[in-house]
């Protein structure tokens, strides 16, 4: 089924991909002419297939529950913001925030993203594979962000228990992440995730893993400069 | 010298005793001061108004017989459901973290019985919240703990929060000891750590963004629930604006005495503007933009009674919100449990530091045995009393100046008592025509 964002409404849009009947509906939606759109896609709930013809603007994908979502062009601020589960694929770049305190889910960017990828993210699994800009997984939770180029800036500040993968550089770590070891667990999970992101060319030990050092959990006036 | 007992021994006032005690704390530990609370500095406030009354000029309404309205609706402007209370006064939002679940209950019990909403807080929704608030507002905040879409879509308003009172401009702080299971698994953390909110949305920056979350959070709820956006004290006229402009169904303006569950001392004490100073700009803003009684206008921080109610009406909010009163009217600082306050180090009244979990009244606090003392159907009776008396109170005065309607009170009801109030309430000063500043506002 086809919807065009040039002849019918936003609310027209989402409200037909918010209200599902899956013994009547399509399974596969058309979004054509997003034409930069925002919240295109938002509080989905249902396991269907969505292919954006275009590029889009804030928030596409927002609060998504078991959709998947392909978008044919670049995503603005916020893609996949606050995802439960389903998938977000963006063929091209990402904005700031991307997977912003999403839940679950995956999202594959093909492109690069801009800065505080994957901040405060509660659980999802993000795979970039280009570039992350600074701040990325700024105090992330828990979930996965895996980076095939580099990243920016204060990668992973304040985090808690996120496992952050980087195949490139890092041009410097925020508070309290650290390079651990990459033990076969990793390994493993790392391969699982790059195979779901058809990455299975790249090498899983070819990536360093950055995490919490736990030191800012519980306030200590010795780390004061840390902050 | 030698001792003599006509000479008084004199303290600075500069280094008064609580500023010294506060000095040699800083010594000692080499860590501020965090606690619970507004601020507790004396700032000009709704006391130094008075409402005149009527006389030969105005015409009373007869105070047991004549009808007083006290019912709101929030979120007329684009919501297709909007909020529609009993009373103008709401309770303000604090999570369940800070607060026990129990508390939460009483809280949505109180204000259920009463007519009006109950709001939650950061770290989301819980069931006994849902299930005893029959008008409950979800917030969204920096932070985005226990934040999902099911629960989004259970919530009667949204509530996005910008700033609070106590500490605009800052985050929000769960030290590790309230940090239970539960609280832990609904904020996806590992169970004792020091969990801080951050002070600013992950997603958005500046009022163009916003307008475009706000866009989100319609899309997503169908554009059924009101928005509102609560804002600290800190810039009332533009804040008030920008947040109009947003597309903000209702504004929530929480003054520098608005509570906190924890942050640090020098923030509430010297962060934001009173309460009395914030209102009148803000209903400048609704006025210029013509938006005054579209887009309604909440205040909080420091509300005690029904007269800080009829005040804040009169001045031009629609509502008012409470959060400090609420706890107060559940039992948080209740002089029975003194002995208990005194083991603390402290006293009923005083007692603020709710971020440590160790709450004799069982409200502030994740301590099963400590919690056990609430017991939410009593508790929630007596907020819902307490609101039932603001309420009266609040008529009561409107009566009194001849006011069927407690949205009627206008300024031109009150006085002021000193020249600070004057200037920031825009009322004359009591025996004079004087209202400071009225040609530069």
């Amino acid at each position: 089924m086809k919807l065009d964002l040039r002849k019918l409404k936003l609310r027209k849009i989402n409200e037909t991909l918010q209200s599902i009947d899956p013994k009547r509906n399509n399974k596969k939606y058309t979004i054509l002419n997003p034409e930069g759109n925002h919240a295109i896609g938002v509080g989905l709930t249902d396991d269907i297939d969505i292919t954006v013809k275009g590029h889009v603007g804030y928030y596409c994908g927002g609060m998504n529950q078991n959709a998947n979502i392909t978008i044919e062009g670049n995503a603005g601020t916020g893609v996949a913001e606050n995802m439960m589960s389903g998938k977000i694929h963006v063929k091209g770049n990402a904005s700031q925030s991307a997977g912003a305190t999403a839940h679950g889910g995956f999202l594959i960017i093909d492109g690069d993203a801009s800065s505080r990828c994957g901040i405060s993210m509660k659980g999802i699994d993000i795979v970039v594979k280009g570039s992350v800009g600074h701040m990325s997984a700024f105090m992330a939770q828990s979930g996965n962000l895996i980076v095939c180029g580099n990243a920016g800036e204060a990668l992973g500040d304040s985090l808690y228990e996120t496992d952050i993968y980087i195949k490139g550089k890092v041009k410097s770590l925020g508070a309290d992440c650290v390079e651990k070891k990459m033990d076969n667990k990793h390994l493993k999970k790392l391969d699982k995730l790059l195979k779901k992101a058809n990455l299975e060319k790249l090498k899983s030990k070819d990536f360093k893993r950055y995490g919490s050092a736990r030191k800012l959990y519980n306030f200590k006036i010795d780390n004061v400069s840390s902050y | 010298m030698k001792k003599n007992n006509k000479i008084f021994p004199r303290q600075s006032w500069t280094f008064d005793k609580y500023t010294n005690s506060e000095i040699r704390r800083a010594a000692e530990t080499g860590i501020y001061d965090i606690r619970g609370g507004g601020s507790k500095r004396r700032l000009p406030h709704f006391d130094d108004l008075l409402f005149l009354g009527a006389s030969i000029s105005r015409y009373p309404l007869e105070g047991y017989r004549e009808k007083c309205s006290t019912n709101v609706t929030l979120g007329t402007r684009y919501a297709k459901k909007p909020l529609e209370l009993e009373i103008p006064i709401t309770i303000a939002g604090m999570s369940f973290g800070a607060l026990s679940g129990s508390a939460k209950e009483a809280l949505g019990r109180g204000a259920s019985i009463a007519g009006t909403s109950t709001t939650t807080g950061d770290g989301g929704m819980t069931p006994e919240e849902r299930g005893q608030s029959n008008h409950l507002v979800y917030q969204l905040l920096p932070s985005r703990y226990g934040m999902n879409p099911d629960d989004l879509m259970k919530a009667d308003a949204i509530e996005v929060v910008i700033g609070q009172g106590a500490k605009p401009g800052g985050g929000g702080i769960l030290l590790g000891q309230k940090i239970s299971d539960r609280v832990a698994e609904m904020r996806t953390l590992p169970k004792g750590v020091d969990q801080r909110s951050a002070c600013r949305h992950p997603d958005w920056t500046g009022p163009d963004d916003l307008k475009i979350k706000i866009l989100e959070l319609r899309e997503i709820t169908k554009w059924k629930v009101p928005i509102f956006v609560k804002i600290a004290g800190s810039r009332p006229y533009y804040d008030t604006a920008l947040a109009i402009k947003a597309g903000a169904d209702v504004v929530v303006l929480d003054g520098m005495q608005g509570g906190t569950a924890a942050t640090q001392e020098v923030f509430i004490e010297n962060v934001g503007q009173p309460t009395l100073g914030c209102i009148r700009p803000a209903v400048d803003a609704l006025q210029d933009l013509d938006m005054h009684r579209k887009v309604q206008l909440i205040i909080s921080g420091g509300v005690r009674n029904g007269a800080d109610v009829a005040k804040a009406l009169a001045l031009g909010a629609d509502a008012v919100s409470i959060g400090s009163a609420a706890m107060i009217a559940i039992g948080d600082n209740d002089p029975k449990w003194e002995k208990d306050y005194n083991k603390l180090g402290t006293t009923a009244g005083a007692y603020d530091d709710w971020h440590e979990g160790n709450d004799p009244a069982g409200i502030s606090t994740q301590d099963p045995k400590l919690m056990k003392r609430l017991d939410p159907i009593k508790a929630g009776k007596k907020l819902s009393n307490y609101l039932k008396v603001m309420s009266l109170e609040a008529q009561t005065l409107a009566r009194a100046c001849g006011k069927n309607n407690l949205h009627n009170l206008e300024p031109e009801d009150l006085c002021a008592l000193t020249v600070e109030a004057a200037a920031m309430a825009r009322v004359p000063l009591a025996g004079t025509s004087w209202i400071p500043g009225i040609n530069n506002k």
